[in-house]
């Protein structure tokens, strides 16, 4: 079994395997299986269509963590050229798990913030999993202000399962850390767009998911506690976490429909994991669509509508 | 229910809807020191243990009863109650939960706000009800906050809030991470007009209420041995796999960690904030010690 396979994708997994299998033995044998492999591929790409068509919101939230998925430094080199990383906090320490620095995007200096998750075991636990600490938000607020004072537009990249619940993270005002950023963020003099890449995972996403325009993945979830998290509290058990996902709404077609996204992003079939090039097109053109609106806008009227915008989140009755 | 109220005939017993306000029973055992004490005595005392200085939780409306003036006091989004935009149902249906929240606390939801006055200068106070869902911040709480800073910009009345949460809503979902984000971002808006914000931190200030308009006071005040924080101990306990040092997330703690201005006794409370204000907007020095009538219930005195 090729383990890039989620559990969901095994039918397609197989149909792969055989594939590959008559892939290789045309290179051994003297006749032409190439109609036969056409004709598979076409069932597997049906079959990935279909599969993916459909899924519940658990087994998105599982595509959203895939190890393989493309995370902020693949966008970053994919899509920005002379990329500047920017380190440190300047008073405590340099947090791996929030990456931040100058480049350009379509000729255009941009500013640019993201968490970083690992994909072997070593960078996973240098990038901490992709958990922020306070450092790492108050890296990012640097660069917010970088950004506010060169006038760059701020682009931000999330995708952590939350911030991290350590001694240290509380000992150095993690609350803290990330309400500032919360309040900088609302009003920060120049355009703030936002993209869901993975995870949104609570306040540690929010931190640097403030702006003017957020908007998602196909496949990424953002949520207010993970799955695991609500159904351990909630239902005693965090093997209710499917239910948890389901009654939580964390999907980007969901959360377009509370009003609570501006735009998804399609990714490629299968999955971002599946095309990194063909998920990097797309959101590139969703961040150069965002970025020409938001540049033509005065300064004032774009502080305006963004107060504007948060104003209205929630839902409630007023008798 | 303990040995002693069980002891106590069920007419006197502080019965659990009203746990953590007034007590209606004769004698209270603490909570801390566990000594018995006489409820009036201990309501004479701000609900504060007059043996060992343990601050009982209180109810949102006894909170702004001890800090405000008797007059003038006008609610604001009185009328807001809490919607289930995602039929949420986890072990219960959301709305079974509001409602049960409703007739246990009395409130609408989780926030009280207030215009009114501290020793005569004008302010906007808001106070968590702590027995409506454990102060959870949902949608309500989060346009309860912005209604009441934007009346303090109207007003350039200092804001006030008095914490005491478990973090966001969980059946609110994205709804309540998202009021994170409004929240802080009226407070954006009184940071640049230069109105205060004093932020009382109370037992318990966790999560998305922490992380947001709780830590954004110009000056921010806890009451002692509160637990403040943004994940829970238990969380952080199992994912680190050590003990948690002592008094780990308590105000002193947070003191020590350079977290907060200052532990102000409840009892003290008002005469600090008034103190405060005065400094911060250019006023005279407040008379000392002007408390407000303990009497004057709050049916009586709010309109609007």
């Amino acid at each position: 079994m090729n383990t890039s396979y989620l559990e969901f994708e095994q039918p397609i997994a197989d149909l792969r395997a055989r594939i590959d299998e008559l892939s290789t033995a045309t290179d051994d044998v003297d006749i032409d299986l190439a109609e036969e492999i056409t004709k598979l591929q076409t069932k597997c790409n049906k079959l990935t269509e279909s599969i993916f068509a459909k899924l519940d919101p658990w087994q998105v939230s599982q595509v959203a963590r895939h190890p393989n998925r493309p995370f902020a430094l693949d966008y970053i080199k994919a899509i920005f050229t002379e990329f500047k990383e920017l380190h440190g906090d300047r008073a405590f320490a340099d947090d791996p798990a929030i990456v931040g620095g100058l480049a350009r995007l379509n000729g255009q200096a941009v500013a640019i913030l993201g968490q970083q998750k690992g994909r072997d075991t070593k960078e996973k636990l240098l990038r901490n999993f992709g958990m922020p600490k306070p450092e790492g938000y108050r890296k990012a607020l640097r660069i917010m202000k970088l950004a506010e004072k060169f006038k760059l537009p701020l682009i931000t990249l999330i995708d952590t399962p939350g911030a991290y619940p350590g001694i240290g993270a509380e000992e150095r005002g993690q609350s803290e850390a990330i309400a500032r950023n919360l309040m900088t963020l609302a009003d920060l003099r120049t355009p703030v767009i936002c993209t869901v890449i993975g995870e949104g995972g609570s306040g540690g996403a929010l931190a640097i998911g403030v702006g003017d325009r957020i908007n998602m993945m196909q496949y990424s979830t953002y949520s207010v506690i993970s799955p695991e998290g609500c159904a351990s509290i909630l239902w005693k058990s965090a093997d209710k976490a499917p239910d948890a996902a389901e009654a939580m709404g964390i999907t980007s077609g969901r959360l377009k429909e509370l009003n609570l996204i501006d735009r998804i992003i399609s990714e490629p079939l299968g999955g971002a994991h599946r095309d990194h090039q063909a998920a990097a097109a797309a959101l590139r053109d969703t961040l150069v669509d965002d970025l020409g609106n938001l540049s033509s806008m005065l300064i004032d009227d774009l502080i305006n509508r963004r107060s504007e915008k948060l104003r209205n989140y929630g839902e409630y009755k007023d008798s | 229910m303990s040995w002693f109220d069980k002891l106590m005939p069920s007419r006197v017993r502080s019965d659990s809807r009203n746990r953590g306000s007034v007590p209606e029973g004769l004698w209270v055992k603490c909570d801390s020191c566990t000594n018995v004490l006489y409820g009036a005595d201990l309501e004479r005392n701000n609900n504060v243990c007059p043996r060992c200085g343990y601050h009982r939780r209180i109810r949102a409306r006894e909170r702004l009863e001890m800090l405000l003036d008797v007059d003038p006091r006008i609610e604001i989004g009185a009328g807001l109650e809490p919607v289930d935009q995602l039929k949420f149902r986890d072990t219960k249906k959301y709305r079974d939960r509001l409602a049960q929240a409703a007739k246990n606390s009395d409130e609408k939801d989780a926030l009280v706000a207030i215009h009114g006055a501290v020793k005569g200068m004008p302010v906007v106070a808001a106070a968590f009800e702590y027995e409506f869902m454990a102060g959870s911040m949902g949608s309500v709480v989060g346009e309860k906050f912005v209604r009441a800073a934007e009346t303090s910009l109207q007003h350039n009345a200092t804001l006030i809030c008095f914490s005491a949460s478990g973090g966001a809503r969980m059946q609110e979902a994205l709804l309540s991470l998202f009021q994170m984000a409004k929240t802080s971002s009226a407070l954006a808006q009184l940071a640049r007009r230069g109105v205060p914000y004093i932020s009382v931190l109370t037992d318990p200030t966790m999560g998305g209420v922490s992380a947001s308009f709780a830590m954004l006071g110009d000056i921010v005040m806890a009451e002692p041995r509160a637990l403040i924080g943004f994940a829970g101990p238990r969380v952080i306990e199992q994912t680190v796999r050590e003990t948690l040092p002592d008094g780990f997330q308590r105000s002193e703690f947070l003191l020590e960690h350079g977290a907060i201005d200052m532990i102000v006794d409840r009892r003290e409370m008002r005469d600090n904030i008034a103190q405060i204000i005065a400094q911060l907007t250019g006023q005279p020095s407040p008379p000392d010690h002007s408390v407000p009538p303990a009497s004057a219930s709050m049916e009586q005195t709010i309109s609007g």
